[in-house]
């Protein structure tokens, strides 16, 4: 076993909502108590819906955000103000949309070049141009594409631009924001390809938010599944998709919908909404939701419980 | 006699560099009750089809077709007057954003009672009754009180509730679903497509499902046709696609699902959908196709029999010896 | 990469030039507006070839002589003279040279001005942000003419002065402009990325945010280019701006002010030039904004 590039503990992260000349204002809880580790090589999901706090965690990963309590260590130097320079080359982030990400008035060569001129000044600009044109190669595109603007490309191509532009500085770190989700089916094979080879070739660490259960399936080694800012559930992949000890993770599973007619699985109904993050019901927030839910879901928040397969349920399975 | 019958349909649109084809020969033949799934990648033209139907295509674009009749009517030589009548009344749909379908300023009980009002000319009493049963209908809990609600007051799953309720107001003989579940969240898309499913059966409504996600097809829809840069290459019964997909795109879409691989390495389908300026002579799946050979690349392929699902391919894989005889 | 995709054929999409081009020619009034501006553009630049006299010479002998058409006029002097002797066309050929001064220093000035203090605002935190807005909501309360004549008055009346106070007056639209614009872009994922990056602040506004916000402040810059040769025009005529014998639009037609009713040629010709010019940039700047404005394009 090697030694994690990324520990995070008990990260945690607020947002005050002004409540305008008369209101009050609220705190969205969007991140609470997010603990884990990840190896150089491996591959981590975090699986939620909307609201769960896994966009807010890669922000807070990915030194955007400071989070208003915990802390995590990258590749052994605690992230803070005094080391955010330092550690800027460590950790980068490819977003999910990639007709946003790129910024539209810069040739692709200038995308790809932006984060050596701003990191590395000394280099020289031949030098500079030659990394350029050799990842270009390595996610799959041409050199010649070099001097195209992001709108002469296809969303797939664009988010290889997204994925090399995050490598340029040599990560150890990548996070991945939903990084196929705006793609279509074919292209989608296609990019998850990509990573899994340069995760190979360059023993990168992913952390992979995404809230499509079969492309985690296939490409996690360990997941998390967040609710509501919360992680529910941490397990290896195996154990996780045999069998889930939070309730919630297995109506998410079973709401996902297979591609196989063949299979008339009975689905668990969730009945409700999500709650949204700002009034987040006291003792399990999966509670209200919940068809196990007890007294004692509504009073009493389960904590994590240890082990390999990590569940925060009163009554895993 | 069936309920919409479009034969031939095509659909241009002029732009900067020329005009571009973005359905090229669309056929559909659909029966009251059919819960038909259109899939297809972005660009395939899956949801203009449908708009050119309904007469809610800009000016840029020219619609072209051999047939095109719903519900006894002829779409294409119907007055604008008349075709408002038809649309939102007997043909209906639901979009893929429902934060942005419905009109912020307006709360959604003026929304479906105005429906109601230009359609079915109800009282207002009547009206709101109506409205309140369709809530109902559709699941929202407290509908009485959600009448008066905006729409930025509600969230998604809720809003998409009141875009189908608004669509099954005038109890339409069609609703097109466009991409109806692909801004929603997991559990909130099983609700919306058991509603969708559970409504189907109730009224006996034809179900057009327009959708990218495999999975939502596979349990939601009886037929499907797989539509490729505007043309439709494949049409069948959806165990049948599944199992046994005659046109090399389908079978290569399957193969890509992840949940589907069986290695770290997903099979993939190389290059992308032809745009407006790299559309192939021939086959348009030609230049990403495994099997293609000379003849793809140069001469239209024909559109198959049913017993090889309409396959519009030279060289159809999975036929039997019977089917080929 | 062993399934990289390496498209079969790549065939070139329109540039961003032509697709401009494009949109701006489907709107015929903007390519009418163009042609004009051109052709005023053209007469400014090489004015000493084409004025037949010098703007101020007097021809004492032909004293508010008519245009060349009706009775008393003559070819020589092709749009009449003025009550001094001097030839109208000449004086007219050269107050576009005046006017096109005007529009280009107001627009250099009011852009570089609006779009810094613009940034500022938009990547401020919210005090200043705040005191920013609000001073700028003082300046465009006053009503526009008002405030350039105090600024005239209190800087001494001289065309250079006026162009300075018309400048200061249309600040605050750039600043509105570039701060909205600046407020929608900075939250999108490659402003994100390149602070991700490690670009600083400077950087993220200058070289990230500002490029994709330039749009809207092109089409700005069209209509207050008008703006301006209208306001010139305007303090012009009250005496606050171009001190005669200085041939602009707006000294003439104070100038011409007695002889409205016995000499219509002197008013009506430089209100003419002015109407054509202003109207034909307005005609312009709408073209602008239809080819440049992402949100009216059809796809």
């Amino acid at each position: 076993m090697s030694e994690p590039v990324l520990v995070a503990e008990n990260l945690t992260q607020e947002y005050v909502l002004k409540g305008g000349l008369f209101g009050q204002d609220r705190i969205v809880r969007a991140l609470t108590g997010a603990s884990f580790a990840l190896e150089p090589g491996k591959t981590l999901a975090v699986v939620g819906e909307s609201g769960c706090g896994k966009s807010t965690l890669a922000r807070v990963i990915t030194m955007i955000e400071e989070p208003v309590a915990g802390s995590f260590v990258l590749d052994g130097t605690p992230a803070g103000p005094d080391t955010l320079a330092a550690l800027r080359t460590t950790v980068q982030i490819v977003f999910q949309d990639p007709f946003g990400s790129l910024n539209p008035r810069q040739r692709c060569g200038q995308i790809l070049e932006e984060p050596l001129i701003i990191n590395a000044p000394e280099m020289p600009a031949a030098e500079r141009t030659r990394r350029a044109r050799e990842m270009l190669t390595l996610v799959g595109l041409r050199p010649e594409h070099y001097d195209r603007y992001p709108h002469m490309f296809s969303g797939g191509q664009r988010q290889r631009i997204a994925v090399g532009r995050a490598l340029m500085l040599e990560p150890k770190v990548l996070v991945l924001d939903e990084p196929v989700s705006a793609l279509d089916l074919s292209i989608q094979s296609q990019i998850l390809n990509l990573l899994v080879d340069l995760q190979e070739r360059l023993g990168l660490a992913y952390l992979f938010i995404s809230h499509d259960l079969s492309v985690v399936k296939h490409i996690a080694d360990d997941v998390i599944v967040m609710y509501l800012g919360r992680p529910v559930e941490i397990a290896p992949k195996a154990d996780l998709f045999d069998h889930q000890r939070h309730p919630y993770t297995k109506a998410l599973l079973s709401a996902t919908p297979m591609a196989d007619p063949t299979l008339r699985k009975q689905r668990i109904k969730l009945v409700g909404e999500l709650p949204s993050p700002v009034n987040i019901p006291d003792g399990c927030p999966f509670a209200p939701r919940c068809w196990k839910a007890e007294a004692r879901c509504r009073t009493e928040r389960p904590e994590l419980d240890q082990g390999t397969h990590r569940a925060a349920c009163h009554f895993p399975e | 006699m069936s309920l919409l019958e479009v034969r031939n349909l095509s659909v241009d649109f002029a732009t900067t560099s020329g005009s571009f084809r973005a359905v090229d020969g669309f056929d559909l033949t659909l029966n009251p009750g059919d819960i038909t799934a259109i899939v297809g990648e972005s660009g395939s033209g899956k949801s203009v089809a449908f708009l050119a139907m309904m007469g809610l295509l800009p000016w840029t674009a020219t619609i072209t077709s051999d047939a095109m009749t719903f519900d006894g009517h002829d779409l294409r030589a119907i007055s604008p007057r008349e075709r408002r009548k038809i649309v939102g009344k007997d043909m209906s749909m639901i979009f893929q954003e429902p934060m942005t379908s419905l009109n912020p300023c307006y709360t959604v009980g003026f929304q479906i009672k105005e429906a109601l009002r230009i359609h079915l000319g109800m009282d207002r009493k009547a009206r709101h009754a109506r409205a309140v049963e369709l809530f109902e209908q559709v699941g929202i809990p407290a509908a009485e009180t959600r009448l008066s609600a905006f729409p930025h007051q509600m969230s998604g799953g809720m809003n998409q509730r009141v875009m189908i309720a608004m669509a099954i107001a005038c109890k339409p003989k069609m609703l097109i679903a466009d991409e109806p579940t692909t801004a929603l969240d997991v559990t909130i898309q099983a609700q919306i497509l058991e509603l969708l499913k559970s409504l189907q059966e109730e009224t006996g409504m034809a179900l057009v499902l327009i959708t990218h996600d495999m999975g939502v097809v596979a349990e939601t829809a009886q037929q499907v046709s797989v539509q490729y840069a505007g043309q439709k290459c494949e049409q069948q019964e959806v165990t049948a696609l599944f199992s046994r997909p005659h046109h090399p795109y389908t079978a290569a879409l399957l193969a890509a699902l992840p949940e589907r691989a069986t290695t770290k390495h997903l099979p993939t389908i190389p290059g992308v959908v032809p745009g407006q300026f790299d559309r192939p002579k021939g086959c348009l799946f030609s230049p990403r196709c495994s099997i293609a050979t000379d003849l793809c690349g140069t001469t239209p392929p024909p559109v198959g029999g049913p017993e090889i699902g309409f396959a519009r391919c030279h060289f159809p894989i999975n036929v039997t010896a019977e089917q080929s005889a | 990469m062993s399934d990289a995709t390496l498209e079969a054929v790549q065939v070139e999409r329109p540039g961003r030039l032509k697709e401009f081009w494009y949109y701006f020619r489907e709107n015929r009034g903007a390519v009418i507006g163009l042609y004009v501006f051109l052709g005023v553009f053209f007469v400014a630049v090489f004015a000493p070839l084409l004025a037949p006299y010098d703007p101020t010479e007097q021809f004492r002998d032909h004293l508010l002589q008519p245009p060349f058409w009706q009775e008393g006029g003559s070819l020589s002097y092709a749009l009449g003279t003025d009550a001094l002797g001097r030839d109208l066309l000449s004086r007219l050929i050269y107050g576009a040279r005046f006017s096109f001064f005007v529009g280009v220093v107001v627009v250099v000035i009011a852009t570089t001005g609006g779009i810094t203090i613009g940034l500022i605002a938009g990547f401020a935190p919210r005090w200043l942000d705040t005191i920013i807005m609000r001073l700028m909501d003082v300046i465009l309360a006053f009503p526009s003419l008002l405030l350039a004549l105090v600024l005239v008055a209190v800087l001494g009346p001289s065309l250079l002065n006026a162009v300075i106070a018309i400048a200061i007056v249309l600040q605050p639209h750039y600043v509105r402009l570039t701060r909205a614009s600046v407020i929608s872009e900075r939250h999108k994922d490659y402003v994100t990325s390149a602070k991700v990056a490690g670009a600083g602040r400077l950087r993220l506004m200058f070289v990230t945010v500002l490029p994709n916000c330039l749009a809207p402040i092109i089409v700005q810059a069209a209509l207050s280019f008008s703006n301006a040769i209208l306001d010139v025009a305007a303090l012009g005529f009250l005496g606050m701006g171009a001190q005669p014998p200085t041939p602009e639009w707006g000294t003439m037609l104070a100038e011409a002010r007695e002889f409205i009713l016995r000499a219509w040629w002197v008013v009506t010709f430089p209100g003419l030039a002015i109407l054509i010019t202003v109207l034909a940039i307005n005609l312009m700047g709408d073209g602008l904004r239809d080819a440049l404005d992402p949100k009216l394009k059809r796809s």
